[in-house]
This record gives structure tokens, C-alpha cells and sequence, in this order.
């Protein structure tokens, strides 16, 4: 279980460009929920999950993930508990090293590192069985330089890698988002699987509103740094992108610009 | 051509100077770390070693010392740089400089001569070898085992967790990395490598001094492009391997080059002529590596 209180951060204090992104946000996310979250173009959906990881720390507020504060933690000593995979689907994994060396950092996320050989022998049934349930053919591959994969194959190692080890949360911030829209649609069917596969909680942003009300178990707006709406269960079933935008605008009582809101 | 015994001089320097490849390529390489300090670890090294030698000590326990001055020096810079957010190069600059300093207070003087003590040479010379032929000898098994710890070392978890901390510093905090340890130890690392080949060169040479640091990082970058140029360092081993080759190529070419009389050259020229070396390498099409763009690139 996450759950942030109050979470509050703004940039650039002091300055003329002062920028509050975070205003009061809160948020509980329980075990094994799959929550699709939305928001327009600086609604603070990037910053929610980068305050998550460990890469903003708030100015106030308090995230608690598993029973652990790691409020004032940084990343790399919450890394055990938050996996996540990034937008650019370079960012998630190293070019240079093999995509065997590349899993073989992910598996031991969040754990002690010694000087024993990283990439073991006995991980290479496991890393064969999860690059095949790819079917990328990656399994023959294992000793291939990452950057010799297309963005989408990447994306893909990235997501088995942030779901290599057990995590309290899966952060994925429009990840499928630079991909072409069938390589999109493959990584978004594989995260689904992964997901419910492995019981995950995992919290997706998202720009495509069809996308939130499909997949996942909850869905969440933000805006101007905090939760507008939250709906799941029953409320959920059924609804369509104008019955979001409706809610939204009775919300808020203003109406969403619908350049910065996607409706793919 | 070259003489016997400049041949083998010229393979002794080069052996030398694939440990400092081999710390260069530990921070420029796989940290993507800019560190210049190796002009001031590498006489660090020969001081320790020989004012150890002077006070009767082991000469392999004064040459372990120095190892342990070097890795000080390179974590100090890698200190200024992670925890005081110093940018790396100007960090490496100040140690560099601070070192000068410490350098003259180690010895107590710019220079000390080691003619006729116990260096970790001198149980070889025993051996039934022609004498230039015995600090090949010794430095071959020297840097064999140098780059078989560091090759070990690159494969274990620690070592790959360096690597993914030059290549994608946001990744590796994501998997868990505490990468400003990383930054530090591997420096640290590199820099010992470099006080080793400080504290070897000057019992070659029979000699330590404060200037005798002036241009290393240029030589050992030297070393690293043309070992690339030679090698493709598409593996850690290969990589390893291209710093010793290139540290010795380029040490017989400055040989041939000074051997060379229609060239006119002298002793005193050889850190212009490696300097346009350098530039050479760099600018040449063909032997681009990724270190010579990543060079270019901040120019841009
Ligand atoms: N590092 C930063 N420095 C200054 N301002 C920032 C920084 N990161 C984000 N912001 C600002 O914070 C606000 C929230 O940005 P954030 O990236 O969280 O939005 P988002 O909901 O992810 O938007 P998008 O849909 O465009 O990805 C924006 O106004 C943005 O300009
Ligand atoms: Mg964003």
C-alpha cells in the first residue's frame, strides 16, 4: 500500500517563476489496485510520480509506501520498493550493456551489490523465460547490446526489468507515449498482462482518456496539483471520455481546454 | 631504428603508462567523469613510494602505499565533485593543484634519487636476464594482473553497477545505485591505478619529482584513443587490453620518432608532439570512439 498526504512542492520558491506543482495532493493506492491517472499538459502528473520515486523531494507532506516513510528518502533507497518505467524508452535501461547485464542490474533492485559475478548462471532460465513470454525472440539474444533494440523492444526489456524483482508500486509515466501506435499498443497490452499476472500495484499515467477507462481498476484526474477526481468499482464501468469531461466540469466548474486533453 | 635497449625502454614506459590507461578509461570511460587529478596522483605516487623506500620500507609495502595515496586523492576529487557539487573537471583541477603542494611536503623536497635501494626490481635482476629486459619483465605481470582484477571487478555486481552509473546515472538510482558512492569509489579506483604506475615509474627511473606529473592525463588519454583506434573496445577485455596496446604503441612511436635524426626532434618536445597526437585522434575520421565524440560534444 502508498499512500501520500498533503503533498505540496513548488518550484522555483521565490523567484518570478515560482510554480506550484504539487498543491495538496493525496492519494491512497492499496494493494494490488492498477490506477490510470490523467491530467492536462503541467496538471503535476510527472512530478506526483518523480515526488513518488524519490526524484523531487515535496516541501511538505508525507508518503508512506508498505509502512515506511520514505518521505525524505532519495531514490536509490526506495528503489527496492518503487519500480518504474520511464517515457523515453531510452531512459530505462543501459545501451551499452548487454540486455543479460541490463537484467541482471534489475534484479538486484534495491538490494546490496558485492563483487560477485553479476550476471549469474542462475538467472539465465528465468531471464530466457520472461524475454520469450515477449515473443521478440530476445531470448536468443541475451548477450546483444541493448542499443542495438528498437525503442519498442526496449520499452518492453524495461517494463520486464521494473517487474524482475517484487515492488510495493510500479510507476509507469506515459510510457508508451513516444512509441509508434502498434509498438504502443503491444507495450500496453504487455503492462496489463504483467500486471495482472503478477497482482502488481501500479499507477499509469496516461494522456488518452479511451486509455484510463479501459484498462486498469481505478481511475484518477488531476489538476493544478491535485486530485479532482477518483473513481473505481461500479461509477467506473461504462463510462465514456464525455462522461469524464462532464464530471470533470461539474468538478471544477470550468471547462477542460481540450487541446491539453487528449481524447484518443 | 631503434636500439635494443630503447625498444625495451619504450615497452617498460608503455607498460607504466597502461596503468594510467586504465585509470582513464575508469573515469573519462565508464564513469564519464573528466578527471585531470592523474597529474597529480601519478608524482603522488612516486613520492609516497620513494620517501617510503628512503625510510627502509618494503618496497612493495611503500608501492601498496601508494595505491592507498592515489584512491585519497581521487576521492577527494570525486568528494568536491558528488557531495559539494563541484563540477567534475574544475574539482579534478583543484586536487590536481593541491597536490602539487602535498607533493613537496611528502618529500620535503622537489626531488629524491633512489640509486642503490631496494626497489621492488632488484630480487629480479637475479634473474638470468639481459637488465633492460627485467622491468618488462616484471611490469608485464604487473599490468596482467591489474587487468584481470579489473576485469573481474567490472563484471561483478558492484562493477556493472559503476558502469550503469556512467551510462545512465537516472536508471541506476532507479535501480537502487547510490551513485555518488559509485562516482567515488570509481575514482578512487582510478586513481590508485595511477599512483601505482607513479610509484613504479619512479623506481625505474630511479628517481621521484614533483614536476614528473606535468602531461600525464594527455599521454594516458593518448594511450586510450589510439588502444581504441587499434582495438574496438567492444567489451570490457578488449577495452582493457586496447589501453595496454595503445600505451605501448604510442610509446614506440615517440621512440622512432625522437630516434628519428632527419625529424630533429628532442626529448623536451614530446608534450607538444603528444599533444597534437591527441588532436589528431581526435579530429581524424575513423578512429572515432564514443569517448572522442563525447569530447566534441561539449564543444558543441
Ligand atoms: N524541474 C522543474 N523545474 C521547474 N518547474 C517544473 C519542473 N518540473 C515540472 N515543472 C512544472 O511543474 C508543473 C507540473 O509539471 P509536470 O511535469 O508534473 O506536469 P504533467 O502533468 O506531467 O504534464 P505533461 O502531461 O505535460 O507531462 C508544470 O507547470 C511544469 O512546468
Ligand atoms: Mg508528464
Amino acid at each position: 500500500m502508498i499512500t501520500a498526504t498533503d503533498l505540496r512542492l513548488t518550484f522555483g520558491k521565490g523567484t518570478p517563476l515560482e510554480n506550484p506543482a504539487l498543491r495538496g495532493m493525496s492519494l491512497t493506492v492499496n494493494q494490488g489496485e492498477f490506477v490510470t491517472v490523467i491530467g492536462s499538459n503541467g496538471a503535476g502528473k510527472s512530478t506526483f510520480l518523480n515526488a513518488l520515486a524519490g526524484e523531487t523531494l515535496v516541501d511538505s507532506g508525507t508518503i508512506v509506501v508498505d509502512n515506511v516513510n520514505v518521505t525524505k528518502l532519495p531514490t536509490h533507497k526506495r528503489a527496492g520498493r518503487v519500480a518504474r518505467v520511464f517515457q523515453d524508452p531510452l531512459a530505462g535501461t543501459c545501451e551499452g550493456l548487454s540486455i543479460e547485464e541490463n537484467l541482471a542490474l534489475a534484479i538486484k533492485r534495491g538490494q546490496r551489490r558485492g563483487l560477485s559475478t553479476a550476471v549469474k548462471k542462475q538467472y539465465m532460465e528465468q531471464f530466457k523465460e520472461s524475454l520469450s513470454s515477449l515473443n521478440l525472440g530476445l531470448e536468443n539474444r541475451l548477450g546483444d547490446k541493448m542499443g542495438l533494440l528498437s525503442g519498442g523492444q526496449r520499452q518492453a526489456v524495461s517494463l520486464l526489468m521494473a517487474s524482475l524483482t517484487p515492488s510495493a508500486i510500479l510507476l509507469l509515466d506515459e510510457h508508451t507515449a513516444a512509441l509508434d501506435p502498434k509498438t504502443a499498443a503491444f507495450v500496453l497490452e504487455l503492462t496489463t498482462k504483467i500486471i495482472e499476472d503478477q497482482k502488481l500495484t501500479a499507477l499509469m499515467v496516461t494522456h488518452s482518456m479511451k486509455q484510463a477507462l479501459e484498462v486498469g481498476t481505478r481511475t484518477v484526474m488531476l489538476h493544478q496539483g491535485q486530485v479532482v477526481f477518483d473513481i473505481e468499482g461500479k461509477d467506473r464501468e461504462g463510462l465514456e471520455v464525455k462522461d469524464l469531461l462532464e464530471l470533470f466540469e461539474k468538478q471544477r466548474g470550468l471547462s477542460v481546454d481540450d487541446d491539453s486533453l487528449l481524447l484518443g | 631504428m631503434l636500439s635494443e635497449i630503447a625498444f625495451y625502454g619504450a615497452v617498460e614506459t608503455g607498460l607504466i603508462y597502461g596503468l594510467v590507461a586504465f585509470g582513464i578509461y575508469l573515469s573519462f570511460r565508464v564513469l564519464d567523469f573528466p578527471d585531470l587529478t592523474v597529474d597529480g596522483s601519478f608524482p603522488l605516487g612516486a613520492a609516497v613510494a620513494a620517501v617510503l623506500i628512503m625510510e627502509g620500507w618494503n618496497p612493495w609495502l611503500a608501492t601498496g602505499s601508494a595505491v592507498l595515496a592515489g584512491m585519497a586523492a581521487g576521492a577527494v576529487t570525486a568528494i568536491l565533485n558528488v557531495k559539494l557539487n563541484i563540477l567534475n573537471l574544475l574539482a579534478s583541477i583543484l586536487t590536481m593543484i593541491a597536490l602539487y603542494s602535498v607533493n613537496l611536503r611528502v618529500m620535503g623536497r622537489p626531488n629524491i634519487a633512489l640509486l642503490g635501494e631496494e626497489t621492488v626490481l632488484t630480487p629480479w635482476y637475479s634473474l638470468d636476464l639481459a637488465y633492460h629486459q627485467v622491468p618488462v619483465l616484471l611490469f608485464s605481470i604487473v599490468i596482467l594482473i591489474s587487468l584481470i582484477l579489473l576485469w573481474r571487478f567490472m563484471k561483478s555486481e558492484t562493477g556493472l553497477a559503476m558502469r550503469a552509473t556512467g551510462a545512465n546515472p537516472r536508471m541506476a538510482r532507479a535501480q537502487g545505485i547510490a551513485t555518488g558512492t559509485m562516482i567515488i569509489l570509481g575514482v578512487a579506483v582510478s586513481n590508485g591505478m595511477v599512483g601505482l604506475a607513479g610509484a613504479l615509474f619512479a623506481q625505474s627511473q630511479g628517481a621521484a619529482d614533483v614536476t614528473m606529473g606535468v602531461g600525464v592525463i594527455v599521454i594516458g588519454l593518448a594511450s586510450l584513443i589510439g588502444g581504441e583506434a587499434v582495438i574496438t573496445p567492444s567489451t570490457v577485455v578488449r577495452a582493457l587490453i586496447a589501453c595496454v596496446v595503445g600505451a605501448i604503441i604510442y610509446r614506440l612511436a615517440i621512440a622512432f620518432a625522437l630516434n628519428a635524426d632527419f625529424l630533429g626532434l628532442q626529448a623536451q618536445d614530446l608534450n607538444l608532439i603528444t599533444a597534437v597526437l591527441v588532436t589528431l585522434a581526435i579530429v581524424l575520421p575513423g578512429v572515432r570512439s564514443s569517448l572522442v565524440s563525447k569530447l566534441t560534444r561539449k564543444k558543441a
